[in-house]
């Protein structure tokens, strides 16, 4: 009874392992695992336009917040899932590029774009589509009934009228947070920016984990003021909210959304097309109808709810700074504000 | 043996020493079977997270040779290290840094001008570190030259060890340390609160004869059906800035202590229940009935036999809620403010600074009352003795008007809790934009243009839930009837218990990384589990495998031993037994099982967050990356959603219950004996 149970169950094995076999492999189809942060509602318009080119190469999404991308990636460093990134933060892409995760690839086209959205090294191991920048959002009806005036600098929010009114990310917590602080230390110098911070503290309502928190928290009327960046205040805008999108005159931190080539995968020939694809002038117009400022040379559009002085303002990010004194940065911070940020003290 | 010592506090009944050793055999392998299982799935993993957070790193000086050339050719090779011992700029704790650490280079050098033509050279002798030149990595033991300019560019990279070094620096961070006093105070004092008002439900279910106890009994329930996050989000559109009720907590903010301990007690409310229930549902007639004829009071019948004979449930409770609270991410990361918990910290170093070993440094941390809680468990439940004996009669509470009328209050007073909070987020999601736009809208629900999967996650969710509840009921009531119905075998049995207790203090996180870190090495024979449906069914088990434990162990441990005697005296072999008595006595708490498996793989998010892939995508993680994104009402629309599949699913269960327990459980109550 029992062997002729093995045998059966053993026949019904075979049977779904060949049609299992059959059915993955349509003709010349490729599968490609990517990993990215992009926007969810972005991610089968993007696939669908890449797909009007490369019909034959399947993309397989893996989206997370970038924190939890990286991670991921990270954590499987030794026996990766992914073959490409697209679109996860440029500063994430450099630790992982110290780690020796990506095999360098100099895609078509690359002097189209400007330098600063591409990798120093040649060939360059990630290129950049798209910037995303900081931004305070501004909650209109809220500000009139505490009778705030809108911050036109950054050095603005440490006034007393802000007290309590202020939400920024936790920069131990949240990607966008540390590019304001390595933006502060960069703009007003290391002094500087630490004696901005201490000020910016005393009116800090609280710090949140996520970078799109405040803003969202400002659209909703949680907090007048939240400091985030430009896209999700537009997205909230869009939506609805009574808020405005204010770019500190001082300049705004910024990162990219990059793609790289992860080391080890056995679709290199498909990878290097999204690679190329990634930064097409189809692309970077497709990048375009939410980010208002791409990696592509004189391509941009004004994206609808930006501010038109977004681009000027944008400071000259040293991204091998912020790398390389991350961590320090990040313990300095941590022993600054966090342990104090307990509410019985 | 062990057995006379336990049941020596009442008058034993004759030990008779089974001689089935075809049973004795079959039960080891069972419990081997098991066994493994928890080890694989458990420690395994564990052991791969706890070596990782001994795994150091420190910048190894002597490891670096420089050379310099100032115009009069290269001078001798040097090391770091020598140039550290002359110039000491780099003190020694200094050297002790995280995977991502980086030390520039150009303090070796106190003249160094990045504008002067001087040449430097510089290599690594053994390959077991790198150096950074910008962000370009080098890793080779060649000699590299660099002009001064890209000189100071250039970073050390540590190289790894093993010791305790994570550890000193995690308690000499008081940012870090701190939140081990917070976790405590808030989950001590969730723990209290819910106990105490979950006994008092349970307390008005089993002992009174108030009305509409089977409603009472659903949304008792319903909090277990939603996400942990969702009771932050209802408790934000309920106290918030914002807040339609914000009054009420005069000044107070929801963020921080006071949010957590509220959205705490909701979420663990129905996991103290099922316990609790269990441990009350069965209690002998006999001694009320005592107690009565002995003219004790109301009162002191309450302290001198409900509570004792209620004692274990109680305990387990206590642990469970405590665990639950004190391993908990989600919700103190929607409402806790600057409020620093352990899991929170946790997330804190993996997610935001890719810290891996200090996020295994705090989950280790986060074991010790998991420890705790194991070995006072252990010694409670030593003095444990079986309630329900053979000659047991169950207990059938008599209607008293005022008494029921108390209840009915207490029990309208928590629903309310309950419900109102639900209601808060079904309201949330069908609001167009609030608080700025009132109208009602389904757009909401458009899941398939926001983050995390869309609809398709749904359905994965409901499959995981099945496959979930299937094999984990199997597994789970298997190993805990190998547990407590098994003789001898001491050592393997406490080992089995202490696997069986420990994925209640594993937060979600670390359990979902550490089967990163272990199924995902390629060396690993189960590596093809990895990125599918299987291992996140695994995992989910594992995760919630400690309560569905307790919970069999519970009812388990009130059948008296004597069943196991009798069988063997009549000769019958234990599966007759088990299928027989056993199962059909244990069937509540086998259903209670399964369901509480299946909402829980619909609710969980921590656990499987590194785990789920473009297949697997999952409606929980749905509500999770939309909240983050910003999208809080789909969140809580998906959170709804969640919560109506699992009511349709309890629902299913109460009919099932209902028709099998009409089968089986007739024995309990008096009257119905005679059919």
């Amino acid at each position: 009874m029992i062997t002729r149970i093995f045998k059966k169950s053993a026949l019904i094995t075979c049977i779904a392992a060949i049609s299992m076999f059959a059915f993955t492999n349509p003709a010349f189809a490729v599968d490609l695992t990517v990993y990215t942060a992009i926007e969810a509602e972005d991610l089968k318009r993007y696939a669908e336009t890449f797909n009007k080119e490369h019909p034959d190469i399947k993309i397989k999404w893996v989206r997370d917040s970038t924190g939890i991308v990286t991670a991921k990636l990270l954590a499987e460093k030794n026996n990766p899932q992914a073959d490409v990134i697209w679109g996860i933060a440029a500063t994430s892409l450099l630790i992982m590029k110290a780690e020796g995760m990506f095999v360098a690839y100099e895609p078509k086209g690359l002097e189209n774009l400007d330098p600063k959205f591409y990798d120093t090294d040649s060939p360059p191991s990630w290129v950049g589509m798209d910037a995303w920048v900081a931004a305070i959002c501004y909650n209109t009806i809220e500000a009139a009934k505490y009778n705030l005036s809108p911050p036109k600098t950054w050095w603005d929010l440490t006034k007393a009228m802000y007290k309590g009114h202020v939400i920024m990310p936790n920069p131990n917590s949240s990607g966008t947070g540390f590019l304001d602080v390595s933006s502060w230390l960069q703009m007003f110098g290391e002094t500087g920016g630490w004696a901005y911070m201490d000020a910016l503290h005393e009116n800090i309502a609280r710090y949140t984990h996520s970078g799109s928190k405040p803003c969202k928290l400002a659209a909703a009327g949680e907090i007048p003021v939240g400091v985030s960046f430009a896209f999700r205040g537009a997205k909230s805008k869009a939506k609805g909210a009574p808020i405005d999108i204010i770019i500190p005159r001082e300049g705004i931190g910024w990162d990219m959304e990059a793609s790289a080539i992860i080391a080890g995968t056995d679709k290199l020939d498909a990878a290097k097309k999204l690679m190329d694809w990634s930064i097409t002038k189809t692309a970077m117009e497709m990048y375009n109808t939410a980010y208002a400022v791409v990696a592509y040379k004189g391509l941009a559009k004004p994206v609808k709810y930006f501010p038109p002085e977004t681009l000027s303002r944008l400071i000259d990010n040293d991204f091998d700074f912020a790398a390389n004194n991350r961590k320090r940065i990040l313990a300095e911070w941590q022993k600054r504000y966090d342990s104090k940020s307990d509410p019985k003290n | 043996m062990s057995i006379s010592v336990e049941t020596s506090a009442i008058p034993s009944a004759p030990i008779i020493r089974p001689k089935t050793s075809k049973d004795d055999r079959t039960m080891i392998a069972f419990m081997l079977v098991i066994g493994l299982y928890l080890i694989i799935a458990l420690a395994l993993p564990l052991y791969a997270m706890l070596s990782k957070s001994f795994s150091t790193y420190s910048f190894d000086l002597s490891n670096f040779e420089f050379q310099v050339d100032k115009g009069e050719g290269w001078s001798e090779p040097i090391t770091a290290l020598a140039l550290n011992e002359n110039l000491n700029v780099v003190k020694p704790e200094e050297l002790k840094t995280s995977s991502d650490g980086r030390l520039g280079v150009t303090a070796f050098f106190p003249d160094f001008n990045f504008r002067s033509p001087t040449k430097y050279r510089l290599r690594q002798i053994r390959l077991d570190s790198s150096f950074l030149v910008g962000s370009k990595r080098v890793a080779d033991t060649e000699w590299h030259e660099y002009e001064s300019n890209q000189f100071r560019r250039i970073v050390l990279r540590p190289s790894s060890a093993t010791g305790l070094e994570n550890f000193r620096t995690y308690f000499s961070t008081p940012a870090l340390f701190r939140s081990i006093e917070n976790s405590l105070f808030i989950a001590v004092l969730s723990t209290i609160i819910t106990v105490s008002l979950a006994f008092g439900f349970a307390y008005a279910l089993n002992r009174s004869k108030m009305r509409f106890k089977g409603v009472f009994r659903l949304i008792a329930m319903a909090p277990i059906l939603v996400p942990s996050l969702l009771p932050g989000i209802a408790l934000v559109y309920l106290f918030g800035n914002q807040g339609m009720i914000k009054g009420m907590l005069f000044g107070e903010s929801i963020y921080g202590p006071i949010g957590i301990v509220i959205g705490s007690v909701f979420f663990t409310f129905p996991h103290a229940l099922i316990i609790i229930t269990t441990a009350l549902a069965i209690s002998d007639s006999r001694l009320y009935e005592a107690a009565i004829s002995l003219r004790a009071s109301r009162w002191r019948t309450f302290w001198t036999v409900t509570i004792p004979g209620a004692r274990y449930g109680l305990i387990s409770a206590a642990f469970v809620v405590f665990n639950l609270v004190i391993t908990d991410f989600g919700l103190p990361k929607v409402i806790g403010g600057q409020y620093n918990m352990l899991a929170v910290d946790i997330y804190k170093q993996v997610i935001g600074q890719q810290n891996f070993e200090m996020g295994a440094v705090v989950s280790v941390v986060l074991l010790i009352p998991a420890l705790f809680a194991f070995s006072i468990d252990r010694y409670v439940q030593k003095r444990q003795v079986a309630v329900l004996t053979a000659q047991s009669v169950p207990f059938e509470a008599k209607p008293h008007k005022q008494f029921d009328l108390i209840c009915l209050c207490y029990c309208l007073l928590v629903g309310i809790f309950i419900v109102g909070l639900i209601g808060v987020c079904q309201y949330a999601a069908l609001i167009k934009f609030w608080p700025y736009q009132l109208s009602l809208s389904l757009v909401n629900y458009n899941f398939d243009v926001m983050d995390g999967g869309g609809w398709a996650s749904y359905t994965n969710s409901i499959q995981l839930g099945i496959y979930t509840a299937i094999a984990g009921t199997i597994l789970v009531f298997s190993g805990a009837y190998v547990v407590e119905k098994t003789n001898g075998f001491f050592a393997t049995r406490s080992a089995f218990q202490f696997l069986a207790m420990m994925p209640m203090a594993i937060p979600g996180l670390v359990l979902g990384l550490a089967y990163i870190f272990f199924f995902n090495d390629p060396a690993n024979p189960l590596n093809g589990l990895y990125a599918t449906m299987g291992i996140l069914v695994i995992c989910t088990v594992t995760h919630f495998y400690t309560v569905s434990h307790l919970t069999a162990l519970t009812a388990l441990k009130q059948m008296d031993r004597e069943f196991e005697a009798v069988a063997s005296s009549l000769k019958q072999p234990f599966y007759r037994l088990v299928s027989g008595v056993t199962i059909p006595v244990c069937l509540p708490a086998i259903l209670d099982i399964s369901i509480y498996l299946f909402v829980n793989a619909m609710t969980t998010v921590s656990a499987v967050i590194f785990l789920y892939s473009p297949d697997t995508a999952l409606a929980a993680i749905a509500v999770l990356n939309m909240d983050d994104a910003g999208d809080v009402a789909p969140a809580a629309a998906m959170g709804m959603m969640i919560f109506y599949t699992n009511v349709v699913a309890r629902l299913i269960h109460l009919l099932i219950s209902r028709k099998v327990l009409r089968r089986t459980q007739a024995w309990r109550s008096r009257e119905s004996v005679a059919d």
